[in-house]
């Protein structure tokens, strides 16, 4: 084929493109698609696993995608088309599950797909533990521990900004508009806990149908204060701009708004709610083994522990923790900006993404009723 | 001369065919003609617009999924009398356990069960975790085990759904379209209230479009008189200005507006500066169903102007000139013998406005926030994020059939002969 293209190449002079590409066979390029959820996380990748492969490898072009909030769902139109376009997608971890029952991911075996940590130990004990195989599933590829947590305005609140989960539910002592996700992922949790309810037992009481009514009652409340967000970057964006007092948002996005971009927003850590994120790899991707290769290169030890220096989230390998640093440009300790770190980390949630793998599907119908009455 | 006339000679052509045969070959040439010449555009047509719609109206009935994935089960269940609240036999019990088995290795388990959690919610969730526990049985009694692995099993009404949903056809995203639902012996009743919305779109966004059509009318009118009757010269500039951001990008101009109506934006700053709002009262003007309608007027403005222009273009002044020598005082004239004839181009421009409008869904899923969202972002809701597509083609067909329906009765009060778009 590519003589063929070459002779072509040679007798339709003319066609200048198609000869540059094809005279060249040894630089070959192969173009990676990866799928993640664009901004600061985007860029953060980029700087630590993207640009050291492609310097590495230089007939590998990775080219990013921001589409990882509508994942799972492009990604089954995508099968149902037969065609997928994509070579790696970022996904939170209850949606790796069902991707993974679906069959739309590929399985991975952790020993042979993912390097081994620096003194040996196997990926499949360096990995925190449960992290590989969420919901017995076997197709995740587990990079971070993030918290979704609060960030709100810190010129906007004279006697001290929100301090509890309360007062993100409570518009006259902190009046202005709020920005959470458009999912009912973390928001019916919050809901409830700002209704009282037990934090051990939120998933419990929402799995009950008064539960759920409870958490959309509640959510009720401040309905008409809130601008939904549907992508990572939007709730800082908000906060910077003014148009919200109080936003829900990925932790490393708040510490890159406040710390680099030196926005006047303060954090509020009040039952953050962790959860896991990841990759997977979709089945019927036309450059599966070079994304392999990729994906054992950049969730080693080092390459995941680089990625904390450029955004706060945490690595999910043993191995990383200690080589977690300073930030690369400005320095400053990285581990008080954890959402593990201790004074952070007095009340969370733990995100039970096997409950909603189960539940996904009712609640999102019942949250964009919701929504549009 | 009667007496010159012998049977009436049949005229012929040169070579002796007979002049009518002739003919019907030269007229009959023509027409094939003709058609050849009009063929593409028919296959295009059939195949961007008439194909693609038989796909969706298909669509929105089809349902093999679940008979094609438990092809064991199915045709059992067809045998079991749902009426009598048992549960069907031990050899449905061992079918399932095998589709269900199958279906997990083969991956396509999962679709059933989400194709069923569009009916009852729950029951992606029991074909998720019954895979890996139906793992164990190999053996009977099944019925006892499948329901201890998992109790929905033992539930006489999942079985129905399964039986109902086995089917070929479904009438059931018709039903989730209005907000109706099987019950679990097939009879209709309503949606529980919190899952109701459909009809309330539909509603919401005829009476939105409504508006629409009427603001661009309103604001359309004034501007296409005087683009008709300024001098050329004028007219041709202020033309420009109409043309010009019809001719700019729809995402342009609808961030424009979010730019513009936005708690921080122009108007609110500006009211802000002069005082007329405190700094915080400021108005909530986008994200809710203001931020569509004045967005959406706005870019759908040129096309009531351009209709109604190019009718107002052919309306002779003298008209009203004679109006006015008749004694017919300015209002009287504009209103007796100039508007009328205006009829078709407010008849054009308004349908064209109305049913753009009415399958919007870009700006209102920009600038609508919650409420003033449309059925168009549901359906496309269910095209890309929840991939209903049976019920986002059921919406569409509803929808299409809507816009006829409202196509016809304009037909039968103002006739469509009398719409003209220049």
């Amino acid at each position: 084929m590519k003589s063929l293209l070459n002779t072509t190449s040679i007798v339709a002079a003319g066609v200048l493109a198609v000869g540059l590409a094809a005279s060249q066979p040894a630089l070959a390029e192969t173009d990676l698609v990866v799928v993640s959820w664009g901004g600061a996380y985007s860029a953060s990748q980029q700087k630590a696993y993207h640009d050291p492969y492609m310097a590495a490898n230089p007939g590998i072009k990775i080219l990013n995608d921001d589409s990882a909030s509508e994942g799972l769902s492009k990604l089954r139109a995508m099968d149902e088309a037969g065609n997928v376009t994509w070579d790696l997608v970022d996904m939170v971890a209850s949606d790796a599950i069902i991707a993974c029952d679906e069959g739309l991911v590929l399985e991975i075996d952790p020993d042979t797909d993912l390097a081994a940590a620096p003194d040996g130990t196997p990926a499949s004990e360096d990995f925190f533990e449960g992290m590989l195989s969420p919901g017995g599933s076997n197709c995740f590829i587990p990079q971070i521990v993030y918290s979704t947590t609060f960030g709100y305005r810190t010129d906007k609140f004279e006697g001290g900004g929100p301090t509890s989960i309360n007062d993100v539910f409570d518009l006259e002592k902190f009046p202005g508009k709020r920005s959470l996700e458009k999912k009912p992922i973390g928001n019916l949790e919050w809901a409830l806990i700002a209704d009282g309810v037990d934090p051990s037992q939120v998933y419990e009481v929402l799995s009950t149908p008064e539960g759920v009514d409870q958490a959309f009652a509640k959510l009720d409340t401040i309905k008409d204060s809130v601008v939904w967000w549907t992508k990572g970057a939007q709730p800082t964006q908000l906060l910077a701009d003014g148009e919200v007092s109080i936003a829900s948002a990925y932790n490393g996005r708040l510490f890159s708004a406040i710390e680099e971009e030196k926005q006047p927003i303060g954090m509020m850590w009040d039952w953050q709610v962790f959860d896991i994120d990841g990759w997977v790899i979709p089945a019927g991707g036309k450059n599966i083994d070079e994304v392999k290769k990729f994906v054992k290169y950049a969730t080693d030890t080092q390459r995941l522990a680089d990625q904390a220096k450029y955004i706060s989230y945490g690595p999910t390998r043993h191995s990383s923790a200690p080589l977690v640093s300073t930030h690369a440009d400005l320095g400053i300790e990285m581990a008080p900006h954890m959402p593990t770190d201790p004074e952070n980390a007095k009340t969370t949630l733990l995100f039970n993404y096997e409950w909603w793998a189960d539940h996904r599907a009712e609640l999102d119908e019942r949250f964009q009723a919701w929504l549009a009455n | 001369m009667a007496s010159v006339t012998a049977a009436p000679e049949v005229m012929v052509t040169a070579d002796g065919t007979p002049l009518k045969v002739s003919l019907h070959r030269a007229l009959r040439r023509n027409k094939i003609r003709a058609f050849l010449l009009v063929l593409p555009l028919l296959a295009f047509l059939g195949f961007t617009f008439l194909w693609p719609i038989g796909v969706m109206m298909f669509r929105s009935v089809e349902n093999s999924l679940v008979s094609t994935v438990m092809y064991r089960t199915v045709p059992l269940l067809a045998q079991w009398d749902e009426t009598t609240g048992d549960l069907p036999d031990e050899a449905v019990f061992e079918a399932l356990v095998q589709d269900v088995t199958e279906g997990f290795k083969n991956r396509t388990i999962g679709k059933v069960g989400t194709r069923l959690n569009y009916e009852e919610p729950g029951m992606s969730s029991i074909f998720r975790t019954s895979p890996k526990k139906f793992k164990k049985i190999t053996e009977g009694p099944y019925k006892e085990k499948v329901i201890e692995a998992h109790k929905g099993w033992g539930d006489v009404d999942k079985w129905r759904l399964i039986k109902r949903e086995g089917r070929p056809f479904t009438s059931s995203y018709y039903l989730a379209a209005i907000d109706r639902k099987l019950d679990n012996l097939g009879s209709i009743t309503s949606q529980p209230a919190e899952r109701q919305i459909y009809v309330k779109l539909f509603i919401r966004t005829l009476w939105m479009s409504a508006l629409i059509t009427g603001l661009c009318l309103l604001l359309g009118f004034p501007i296409s008189f005087l683009l008709a009757t300024l001098p050329t010269k004028t007219s041709n500039l202020l033309m420009i200005l109409v043309l010009l951001p019809f001719w700019t990008s729809l995402l342009v101009r609808t961030t424009s507006w979010i730019a513009i109506l936005q708690q921080h934006g122009v108007i609110n700053d500006i009211l802000v500066a002069i005082g007329l709002v405190s700094d915080d009262a400021r108005l909530g003007m986008i994200h809710n169903q203001i931020g569509t309608v004045v967005a959406m007027t706005h870019i759908l403005l040129p096309f009531m102007v351009l209709p109604l222009y190019s009718v107002m273009k052919t309306i002779p002044p003298s008209y009203m000139r004679a109006a006015r020598s008749l004694g017919a005082n300015p209002a009287l004239a504009f209103w007796r013998v100039y508007m009328p004839q205006t009829v078709p181009g407010i008849g054009a421009g308004g349908i064209l406005v109305f049913i753009i409008a009415i399958g919007y869904y870009i700006t209102p899923a920009l600038v609508g926030g919650t409420k003033g969202t449309l059925i168009s972002n549901f359906i496309d809701y269910h095209m890309r994020v929840s991939l209903n597509w049976g019920l986002a083609a059921a919406l569409g067909i509803i929808l299409l059939g809507l816009i006829l329906f409202l196509y016809i009765i304009y037909d039968r009060v103002v006739g469509i002969d009398n719409m003209k778009l220049g």
